[in-house]
């Protein structure tokens, strides 16, 4: 028999979709205002071989002479952005959530064995709860990402006022390199996400919009047959 | 027959709760980016003291000023220096508007609008004369390159002081514009009263050359550089925002750092 067994409570599953519009404006509105000053690369002894953006991509995405505008954007959504990873943090404390999300002493050790079982080396995993102990590393490092996002961010918006933030971020240069840093680092983990969850299925897509999985269970002796009417 | 589940069966309930909470999934869809487009899409602001910002965008950079400026700007809070051997030798130079040909000092007087309406005329000598004031910090342009470089001058504070501005260092916001009018900005009164915000006349070891803003250009370390006018000609004083350059092309009115 098909039975609910509830996974996402409300608050998780509206913090984790209305993020992810307002992350997309925050990285959107970042990339108008990196070009104004498009300095960062990866070069090796005297050979770039990544330059954060070759002139196509800023060409498609429309992105030369938006500064003024993409900061206009940038500090409107940052707040957005900074209250629901509040609400989340909150809800994830107060609800007593963080248990299944925070990774515990197996976590890194099991994790390994998740990669290995996701990249069809070995055959079982280990036994989880609500998430694998991957998802709790991946899922606790993208809280900790965002909140190195505002704080990055801050230290750059207001590096006088600030000015201790900054010198914790190790200056202002570093600042912009480690919230440039994350910001690739969001894109990187959007895209394993995205892989993750198509082969997960469709189950596990839909306990994130309605809240539960379906799970097979076999009817208790007191559920007649008459039920089936 | 009565029913378990208040009279759905397991399978009925799963139907019921995925369609309603895919339509809610849905109509959040639609919503969110109906309000995007309509973000996107808003006209741009009235033209006046600020413009060129989407309306709701530029109201919420107001509002955000009024948040940070409440919250964490204290003139106490000094800009980082650094040893003056570590400020560049060949200091970047970024825009030209209000610069045209070359302003001797002694072609030059600067205007300074008191609020009785009368006009001082100051020479660059009478400024020399006053206590000079050097500063080597890390230069900030809004579009994200900084460079350390070493200026000296009077700190705005001691010119406010000498000239017996008190009146109009109690307003709200000083004007400064360049000989020609064609670059101004308008600059809050504590930001201005900031000390390390100076009236520069020399940078590294030289007066200012033409395209630094000779022969006096503000230097104000709190603020991105798109505030520091070079080459000023005329300072005025309001309690409402003096016209600014950038902030009629879409930037924050407040630019502070």
């Amino acid at each position: 028999m098909k039975v609910i067994k509830e996974k996402h409570s409300l608050l998780v599953r509206w913090t984790h979709w209305v993020n992810f519009p307002i992350l997309a404006i925050m990285i959107w509105s970042g990339m108008l205002i990196y070009w104004a000053n498009d300095e960062y690369g990866i070069t090796l002894s005297g050979h770039t071989y990544v330059r954060f953006f070759p002139d196509w991509y800023y060409k498609l995405l429309h992105i030369p002479q938006r500064l003024a505008e993409g900061m206009a954007f940038h500090f409107l959504f940052m707040w957005f952005f900074a209250l629901n990873g509040v609400f989340y943090v909150l809800y994830t404390i107060i609800s007593g959530q963080w248990r299944q999300l925070l990774p515990n002493r197996h976590s890194f050790k099991e994790a390994w064995l998740v990669v290995l079982h996701d990249l069809h080396i070995r055959k079982t995993m280990p036994p989880q709860g609500k998430y694998n102990a991957a998802q709790r590393i991946a899922y606790t490092a993208i809280i900790i990402m965002g909140f190195g996002s505002l704080v990055t961010g801050l230290a750059i918006y207001k590096p006088v006022q600030f000015n201790w933030l900054c010198w914790l971020c190790g200056g202002y240069h570093l600042a912009r390199i480690w919230h440039f840093v994350l910001t690739i680092s969001y894109v990187l983990f959007f895209l394993i996400h995205v892989v993750q969850v198509t082969l997960a299925g469709w189950n596990n897509f839909r306990s994130v919009v309605s809240g539960f999985e379906v799970v097979n269970e076999q009817p208790e002796p007191e559920n007649n047959n008459d039920e089936k009417a | 027959m009565k029913k378990p589940n208040g009279g759905l069966t397991s399978e009925r309930k799963i139907k019921r709760r995925n369609f309603i909470s895919f339509a809610v999934f849905g109509a959040y869809i639609a919503g969110t980016y109906a309000c995007w487009r309509w973000l996107y899409k808003s006209p741009d602001e009235t033209p006046g003291i600020t413009a060129g910002a989407h309306k709701p965008l530029r109201k919420a950079l107001n509002k955000t000023e009024l948040f940070f400026r409440r919250l964490t700007f204290n003139e106490n809070h000094l800009v980082k220096t650094y040893p003056r051997s570590m400020g560049a030798k060949k200091i970047r130079h970024n825009g030209d508007i209000g610069l045209e040909g070359k302003l001797p000092p002694e072609y030059w007087t600067l205007q300074v609008k008191k609020i009785s309406g009368e006009t001082l005329q100051i020479t660059l000598d009478e400024l020399m004369k006053l206590p000079k004031t050097a500063i080597t910090y890390d230069f900030k342009c809004v579009e994200g390159w900084d460079q350390i470089s070493h200026w000296e001058g009077v700190s705005f504070r001691d010119f406010m002081a000498h000239f017996k501005l008190e009146a109009e260092s109690k307003m709200g916001y000083v004007g400064m514009e360049t000989p020609d009018q064609h670059y101004y900005v308008g600059i809050d009164m504590p930001s201005a009263m900031h000390p390390q915000t100076l009236l520069a006349y020399q940078m590294n070891d030289e007066l200012l050359n033409g395209s630094h803003g000779q022969p006096l250009r503000l230097i104000i370390p709190v603020k991105y550089g798109i505030k520091n006018l070079k080459r000023i000609g005329t300072i005025a004083f309001s309690n409402s925002r003096p016209r600014d350059y950038w902030a009629e092309r879409g930037y924050d009115y407040y630019s502070g750092l």
